[in-house]
Order: structure tokens, then C-alpha cells, then sequence
């Protein structure tokens, strides 16, 4: 990291600390969400930015996160092991759908997930005796970290900052060790980089489960926050949404899905003066965002600074070298 | 058995439209790679133009159909093609596969503020009539869909295999850039199949609209059985689609009835892991990519 | 001087604005606009919406208008959480919604750790169940309805055996799980059990299976249009069973699209336009008038809730949320005292309801009304 940019991030963790201080409860808890919704975003930009996969099932992996940390909160297991049980999960359950689903074809992914991501809803409705059916769960307890309670609403945004820093701390790491530099060699030019000798499914496959893991991690603060999960909250509709919140923010840019899940989150909130018709400019504004910038906003960010910022001359032939 | 024939006249009713909404499917993503999420609302939206023509400008069903047919061609075929589908297609598919989810959101949303939440009655189109063979109720409703729908697909089969234009097509879906050494206007042929996919979208509303009743939310079901209909048939075959189409139709009621009614919906995702993984070119599908 | 006159100024100011500003009454309105829950939040939203309407055009509340604030729950338990937190951020004094009780459930609990009452459209048995002293239905809780149902079916039809056909969402099984045990308590024996999916749109295997299981009569409860598109599968396969429901398989909505399949259902009705009260009918023709579509009861729950709050907070004489809570148990509104109410009704302890109900029949494409059932 350059200076700037540990700069930048100091700034930001500052921001994050103070935003909430003296906010309503409202604020709060929209801030909460914004934060496991990026944690399962963050995860979803690895398997879809950097591995170039489409997974429909997000939302169905937190699904998993959520009802494992329930089942075993409410047992009276500690969060940390339901949490931790909860990312295990979501891992293997994604290594065996990414497997099967990634050894046949290049985008069967997004037909096995958006499978998967319905068949997870029935046995989640169905399986009462388990999982409450359609009644859902209800009670889960805000874990108490070092005899601090997390039952107050600003308790529980730095208890759920803490891990998305933890989160994207980890991320920042996979991206850039060795490995996730293999990655962006891979979404540049895959067939160069099964040329150079790398294992193009395995590190695929490692990339969505580990992209899934993420979701099984927001799912496990998903529990405590809301302290009730039902299983149309985590149906194929939400897992499109998660979708929607890396695309617009930056598919393969770090901070994508972050500024993605602000926007997904907080436009209602900007646009409640249309009343009945944000949903409608929403998709509106989707839609004019994919055919202008389909970066999304980090995307087209870039373009708008490129045109004001004085360039240098870049050489044509250098630039064409370069995208190989 | 009266039973089993009941079953399965009522499954083959239910999969003749769900037939119509795979054939587009398949249609789309032969001429431009396009993986359509707004499929369903294709189907749910030409209702609403009826019932607009209908109730507003005082038409009669037929005119009204008519005029939801124009309208169709002119939204979902031209104006999706030229506004959407066109300038997104150099970004690749994911682009394309958001903005089409959003483009489902912002026409069930419209519906909803413009026209009402709650369903709608529709008129129907076939005598109300129930006749009873072998012991099952086969209503005129029912035949009429079978027989509509498959002349349609029936009709598209013989215009892509048997005329010029049709050939055309199929070449440009085949392979474009050898279709624009040999002077077709591979563009032009895009825009027919947008088209085709509009007016099947058309029959396949005013069909089932009867039955289901006009409403916003009518295409979520629907997008999602299209999508498994034209992937366990076969992607890049209409007459996977077709058979996809009723397979489902069937399936889903022999689940409800001998299975399980709770899990009914799981079985066809289930059939649609199965295909991914022992046969992801479809029942019908052949291996070597793409033929209409 | 000027000092002295800009501070009497001011004090005045203070004094007349003051009254008006501490009894102006505001009510979050949070319920279900977009999500699969949408046709019925924007029926209880426009209900809500004409009942204040209303109320503030003959003078309001405490002689101000009544301010409401909208808010969209997406159907979504989680934002319907957060959405009820922003209406106590904002200072509600009372809260309308949400009509989901897999959202009910969980924003209750913000209600009731804020204090504000909260006036749901719910009717799963679990909300007033759980000791909450801030949660007040307006439609009873199918714990309620249903026993009155299978008694009618036992007693007055000689049912033995009964097929239910029930949505699997939290809805639909709040009323199998009543009417399972009802059944159980009158004798009567269910042969099929057929669970569909919200939104299903093909019955024939669903009432394939009904017609096929040897019952005597069926016990549908399924929601509005699950209910017509049933009814037309039903007429079609001539199944030649009486059919029994909740206001869901024979209200005005379910008649207008099944047209002529529901003829000779039967059901049992708590709130509903076509009830032979004029007050009801009048409500009917003037919600037609303002929004161009029939109400269904969740739109009536929503005007007679804009009522009921106006009526309760008036009583109590200031808008004080703990005040307005603690009146509501053991409280009777009749239709003398508080007419938008359009039936007597109470409420005890839990914040269950209770009111009069109709036991009705479709007859050419209109409720006629076969019992008067009790409260019970």
C-alpha cells in the first residue's frame, strides 16, 4: 500500500467510527445492514469480478449462515462457534455446487446456484420440525464480546464493523497474495493463463466457495441483527439484489460492492419523495448505468475523471500491449 | 387412469404456454447471447395492454389483442433490441444479464403503480366449455392452448427451415461473421428474432391470461419455469424448448398428486441439476453449439 | 420596550403554537408496498389513507389534522424492522401495519420496546400471543375465526370428512394449524392434506386430489386469487363438494374473478363489503370512488384502524402512546360512539379482537348471509 492509501483507509475507518454517534436507532440499523450486505457483496465481487462467475445464490448462502447461527445460538452455543460453524458451512455447501456445477461448463454456475437458491427455500419452509417452516426463528441473542453486550443498536454496528473490517481486511489479503493475482491474470486472458500452467477450475471453484463463505458470514450477523430469519428472506429475489449491489457498484473493483450495497440500501431512503415510484426510477437508473458504464458507478467514476483530468499522452501501441 | 389422463391433460395445457415463454428464451439467446430474467414479464405485460385497450380505448377483445400485439412488437421487440440489448451487447453478458433483471423489476413495478396491485379478471377466448373424456374434464381453454401454442412453434419451425429469411436467421444465429461475408444483414435478422420473441410473449399472455389472471407479479413463476423448460429441453433447440416446455408442465403435476405437493416445485430443479450435470446440452440439444 | 414587545411576541407565539403542537397526532403507516406482499399493504395503505382522510377533513384529531407518514416494508421482515424503527425516530405516536405477520412478528418487538402502539392487519394466532402489551389487531387472529368454522361445518352441515387445501406461506398455515386442531375437537377427519405454493396458478392436481379423496366437504384457505383460480379448476373438474373458507375464498375480489366458479362457496366473514351493513356498504362505494378499485378486507381493516385510533386517542384526550396502549385492552368501541369502526367490536387483554362474523354463502355472485356467528 502506498501512503495514500493507508491515508485513505484510516480516513474511512474513522468515518465508519463516527457515522453512527448520535444518530437515531433508524440510522443505525440501516448502517448495520448496509455492513453484512457488503460482507455478502465483497463476497459475491470475488466469485463474480475476479472469477468471472455468475452466482445466483448469494442470498441462499446466507440463508445457510443465518439459520446455522440461529440453530446453534439458540441451542446456547457462543456466536463466535456459530459464526465460525456458519462460514464452514457455506464453504463446503458452495465447494459441492461449484464443483459438479464447474467441471460441465462455463456458465452452468448461475443455472446450478439459481437451482440451489430455490430447492434451500423449499427445505427451509418445509422442514418445520428444523427450521420453524414458514413460521421462521425467532430470540436469537446479540452475543456479548469481553462482558460488553451487544443488545444496543450501537453496540451491535461496531460489533458488525469489527468483522467487516476483519472481512474486508481478508479480502484485501486474498486479492493480493500470489493467488489473487493469479486471479486477475485469469479474468484478463484465461486462455494465456491455462497456458502459463494454472489450475483455471480449481482456483475458480476455491474462489466461488470462498465467495460463499463471505455470505455465510453476513448470514451469521444477519441472525443477531434482525433476531428473527424466515426463509423467504433469504429467497432467489434477494440473491438477485446482491447481485444488483455488486454490478452497479463495480464488478472487480474492492471497494464495488460497498459503495453498491450503500446505494441498493439507501435509495429508497433518497428517493421516498417519489413515493410509490422508486423502485421504478431505480430500475430506470440500473438499466441507463449498464448501457453507459457497465463498470458500474466505480466504472463510471473513472470515465467522467478520465475526461476532466489532464492526461498525458499515452502511448496507443503501449495501451493495446497492455490489455493483453 | 382417469386419474393419469387428467393429470396429464392439464400438465400438457400448463407446459404448452410454459413451451411459448422457452421458445423465446431460446430464441434470444441464439441471436444475441441474451439470458433473458424479464422473460416472465414478457408474458405478463401484452395482458395489460388488452385490458388498456379494452377498458380505456373501448376496444373489443380482438382489436385489443391486436393492439397489444402492436405494442408488444414495438416495447419488447424493437425497443428492447435497440435501446438495451444493442449497445450492451460489446460489454459481454453480465451487463446485459442486470439490466434485464432490471428491466423485469421496472416492468412489474409499473404495472403495479399504473394499473393496480390486485389481479385482474381477463376475458377468455375460448368457449367456456368443459368436455369429459375418459373420465377427465378437458375444458375448450385447455385444447385451445395446446393447439395455439403449437402451431405457433410449429409455424416459427417451418418459417426458420423453410423460407429465405428463416435461413437467414439461422445462419446469422450460427455464425455471424460468416452470414455477413455472405451479404445477410445479420443486424436486420437479430431484430426479427427480438421481434418473434415479442409476438410469441403475446400469444402466451392472451392464452394464459384467462386462466392466471392479469397480474404484476404473474411473470416471476413464469420467468423461472421458462428458464428451467428451455434448459432441460436443450438451450439451443426450439424443439427442446417445446419439449421442455410440456415435460415441466407435466412433471409439476405428477409431483403434486404421487410425490409431494410441498417439494412439487423442487422436482423440476432437481431434473434441471440432473440435466447440468449428465446432460448440459438438454434432452434435445446437440453438442456443437448453436442451430435454431 | 422592543425587547419587552418581541418576548410577549414570542411567548405568544409559543403559547398558541404550543397546544396545536404537542396534540398534533402523528401515525406511521408502515405496510407492504412493493414484494409479493404489495396487493395487500396497498389495500390496507389506501384504507388507512381514506380512513385519515376523512377524519381530518371533518377537523382532525384534538382539533388538528392527523399527520401520516408512509412507509414501504417491501415485505421484508428485516426492512420492516428497520422501516418501524424510522417511524419512532420520527416520532409517531401510533404505528399502522404491517399486514404480513412474518413481518408483524418481528417489528412488534421494536414497537414494544419503544412503547408505541402498534395496530396490525395480521392474523397468525403467535402476535397476540406472546404478552406484548402494544400489539391490537384489526381482524381477529385465525385462532378466532377458524373454530367458528369448523363448528358450523360439524354441527350445522354434518361434515365428517373434510380435504384442506391451504397456502403454504405463513398465512395459510396459521389457518391449517387452527383448523387441525379445531377438526380434532368436532370429529372431524381429514383425509387430504394439499399444501399449494403462493402465487401457484395451476390447480388441477390440487383439486385433483381434493375430488379424488373421498371427502365430504373441503376446507380452502388460500388467499384472493389462489382462491378464484382454484375455484375455476374446481367448477371445471365438476367436483360436486361444498367448499368452506375465510373471507379469502368468498370476498368480493375472489367473486369478481372467478365470476361464476364461486358459486355455492361458503365462508365464514369477519370484515367484508358485501356485509349487509350500510355503514359498510357506503365506506365500500366511497373507497370505489376515491381509488377505482373494490376494497378488499384489508382495506377495511385499514380504514376501520384510521377510526379506531381517532377514537381511542380521543378518549384518552392527549396524544400519550402508553396512555393510548393501556386504554385499548378491555376497550368496546360501539358504532353509536365511534362509527367508522362500521361494527361494534372489542379487545381484550392480548390485544386479540373480537366482533361479530357472518356465516355466508356466494349466490348469484353475491354473499347472501346463512348465520349471524357470535363473538366469540
Amino acid at each position: 500500500m502506498t501512503r495514500k492509501q493507508i491515508l485513505f483507509v484510516v480516513l474511512g475507518i474513522a468515518a465508519l467510527i463516527a457515522a453512527p454517534l448520535g444518530q437515531g436507532n433508524y440510522i443505525i440499523y440501516t448502517m448495520t445492514s448496509w455492513l453484512l450486505f457488503s460482507i455478502a457483496a465483497m463476497g459475491l465481487n470475488l466469485t463474480l469480478g475476479y472469477a468471472g462467475q455468475i452466482s445466483l445464490a448469494q442470498a441462499g448462502f446466507m440463508g445457510v449462515g443465518a439459520y446455522v447461527t440461529a440453530l446453534m445460538t439458540l441451542a446456547g452455543v457462543p456466536w463466535i462457534l456459530a459464526a465460525l460453524s456458519s462460514i464452514g458451512s457455506a464453504f463446503v455447501v458452495g465447494l459441492l455446487l461449484g464443483y459438479p456445477a464447474l467441471r460441465v461448463q462455463h456458465h452452468f454456475l448461475a443455472f446450478v446456484t439459481l437451482a440451489f437458491n430455490t430447492l434451500l427455500f423449499l427445505v427451509l419452509r418445509n422442514e418445520e420440525e428444523i427450521t420453524g417452516g414458514s413460521f421462521g426463528l425467532m430470540g436469537m441473542e446479540r452475543p456479548t464480546v469481553f462482558g460488553i453486550s451487544t443488545d444496543g443498536n450501537l453496540n451491535f454496528y461496531y460489533f458488525a464493523l469489527v468483522c467487516f473490517l476483519v472481512a474486508a481486511g481478508i479480502m484485501w489479503w486474498i486479492l493480493r497474495s500470489p493467488w489473487g493475482r493469479a486471479f486477475k491474470a485469469l479474468r484478463e486472458n484465461p486462455i494465456r493463463a491455462e497456458s502459463l500452467g494454472l489450475k483455471v477450475r480449481r482456483q475458480t471453484l476455491l474462489a466461488f466457495a470462498i465467495g460463499s463463505a463471505f455470505a455465510g458470514l453476513a448470514g451469521a450477523l444477519q441472525s443477531p441483527l434482525v433476531q428473527f430469519i424466515e426463509p423467504s428472506s433469504f429467497a432467489l429475489n434477494h440473491s438477485l439484489k446482491i447481485l444488483l449491489m455488486v454490478v452497479v457498484g463495480g464488478a472487480g473493483f474492492f471497494f464495488g460492492p460497498m459503495l453498491g450495497a450503500a446505494v441498493v440500501i439507501l435509495l429508497p431512503e433518497i428517493l421516498r419523495f417519489t413515493e410509490g415510484y422508486y423502485l421504478i426510477i431505480y430500475a430506470l437508473l440500473v438499466i441507463v448505468l449498464m448501457v453507459y458504464s457497465p463498470n458500474g458507478l466505480i466504472g463510471a467514476g473513472q470515465k467522467i475523471w478520465s475526461k476532466f483530468k489532464p492526461k498525458h499522452e499515452a502511448r496507443r501501441d503501449l495501451e493495446k500491449g497492455f490489455q493483453l | 387412469m382417469a386419474e393419469f389422463i387428467q393429470i396429464l391433460v392439464s400438465g400438457l395445457a400448463a407446459g404448452s404456454i410454459y413451451a411459448l415463454a422457452a421458445v423465446g428464451f431460446t430464441l434470444l439467446w441464439q441471436a444475441s447471447q441474451t439470458i433473458n430474467f424479464a422473460q416472465g414479464e414478457f408474458v405478463m405485460l401484452p395482458a395489460f395492454f388488452v385490458l388498456i385497450g379494452m377498458n380505456f380505448l373501448g376496444l373489443g377483445l380482438w382489436p385489443a389483442v391486436g393492439f397489444a400485439l402492436l405494442l408488444s412488437l414495438l416495447i419488447l421487440g424493437l425497443t428492447f433490441k435497440k435501446l438495451i440489448v444493442e449497445p450492451m451487447l460489446p460489454h459481454g453478458t453480465l451487463p446485459l444479464v442486470i439490466a434485464t433483471i432490471a428491466l423485469g423489476l421496472l416492468m412489474k413495478e409499473s404495472v403495479k403503480e399504473f394499473y393496480g396491485a390486485t389481479a385482474q379478471p381477463f376475458p377468455p377466448i375460448f368457449p367456456q366449455k368443459v368436455f369429459h373424456v375418459l373420465g377427465a374434464s378437458v375444458s375448450a381453454q385447455d385444447i385451445g392452448n395446446l393447439a395455439v401454442s403449437m402451431l405457433a412453434i410449429l409455424g416459427l419451425q417451418l418459417f426458420l427451415s423453410r423460407t429465405r429469411t428463416g435461413r437467414c436467421m439461422q445462419a446469422s444465429a450460427q455464425n455471424p461473421q460468416v452470414a455477413e461475408i455472405l451479404g445477410v444483414d445479420v443486424k436486420r435478422m437479430a431484430l426479427y428474432t427480438f421481434l418473434i420473441n415479442a409476438a410469441l410473449a403475446t400469444i402466451a399472455s392472451v392464452l394464459i391470461s384467462p386462466v392466471y389472471l392479469a397480474k404484476f407479479s404473474n411473470g416471476e413463476t413464469l420467468g423461472l419455469v421458462a428458464f428451467i423448460a428451455a434448459i432441460v429441453g436443450g438451450f439451443n433447440q426450439i424443439r427442446g424448448a417445446l419439449v421442455g416446455g410440456l415435460l415441466i408442465g407435466v412433471i409439476d403435476n405428477i409431483s403434486a398428486v404421487y410425490i409431494s405437493a410441498q417439494y412439487r416445485a423442487a422436482v423440476p430443479l432437481l431434473l434441471l441439476i440432473a440435466i447440468i450435470l449428465f446432460r448440459p446440452q438438454g434432452l434435445l440439444g446437440s453438442k456443437e453449439g448453436r442451430a435454431v | 420596550m422592543l425587547k419587552k414587545l418581541i418576548g410577549s411576541a414570542a411567548l405568544a407565539l409559543v403559547l398558541a403554537g404550543s397546544p396545536a403542537f404537542a396534540a398534533e397526532l402523528k401515525v406511521g403507516s408502515i405496510v407492504e408496498l412493493s414484494g409479493p406482499g404489495a396487493a395487500a399493504g396497498v389495500n390496507f395503505r389506501d384504507g388507512v389513507k381514506m380512513g385519515f382522510e376523512e377524519i381530518n377533513a371533518t377537523g382532525g384529531v384534538f382539533g388538528s389534522p392527523v399527520k401520516i407518514s408512509e412507509y414501504d416494508s417491501q415485505t421484508d421482515p428485516q426492512v420492516s424492522r428497520a422501516m418501524v424503527q424510522k417511524a419512532i425516530d420520527d416520532g409517531v405516536h401510533v404505528i399502522a401495519g404491517t399486514v404480513f405477520s412474518s413481518s408483524t412478528v418481528v417489528n412488534m418487538l421494536v414497537a414494544r420496546r419503544a412503547g408505541i402502539p402498534q395496530f396490525t392487519g395480521s392474523e397468525a394466532p403467535s402476535i397476540t400471543g406472546m404478552g406484548n402489551p402494544y400489539i391490537f389487531r384489526t381482524a381477529f387472529g385465525s385462532q378466532k375465526g377458524v373454530p367458528k368454522m369448523a363448528k358450523y361445518m360439524a354441527e350445522e352441515m354434518g361434515v365428517k370428512k373434510v380435504a384442506v387445501v391451504w397456502a403454504n406461506t405463513e398465512f395459510g398455515k396459521g389457518g391449517y394449524s387452527a383448523f387441525k386442531a379445531e377438526a380434532a375437537n368436532y370429529g372431524l377427519e381429514i383425509v387430504a392434506d394439499i399444501p399449494t405454493e403462493q402465487a401457484q396458478t395451476d390447480f388441477s392436481a390440487d383439486v385433483l386430489r381434493a375430488k379424488n379423496s373421498g371427502a365430504d366437504a373441503l376446507f380452502v384457505y388460500l388467499t384472493e386469487e389462489e382462491s378464484a383460480r382454484f375455484l375455476r379448476e374446481a367448477q371445471k373438474q365438476s367436483i360436486g363438494k361444498p367448499m368452506i373458507g375465510e373471507t379469502t375464498l368468498i370476498g368480493h375480489k375472489v367473486i369478481e374473478l372467478a365470476g361464476e366458479a364461486a358459486e355455492g362457496a361458503m365462508g365464514h366473514v369477519g370484515l367484508t363489503p358485501d356485509a349487509d351493513i350500510p355503514a359498510m356498504k357506503d365506506m365500500v362505494e366511497r373507497f370505489k370512488q376515491r381509488f377505482n378499485y373494490t376494497p378488499d378486507h384489508n382495506a377495511i381493516k385499514g380504514y376501520t384502524l384510521a377510526h379506531i385510533i381517532k377514537c381511542v386517542s380521543e378518549e384518552v384526550g392527549s396524544p400519550d402512546s402508553a396512555a393510548i396502549a393501556e386504554k385499548m385492552h378491555g376497550l368496546t368501541l360501539t358504532v353509536e360512539a365511534c362509527p367508522g369502526v362500521l361494527m361494534d367490536v372489542s379487545w381484550d387483554e392480548t390485544g386479540e379482537m373480537s366482533r361479530e362474523s357472518f356465516f355466508v354463502e356466494v349466490k348469484d355472485g353475491k354473499q347472501v348471509v346463512r348465520a349471524i356467528l357470535p363473538p366469540n
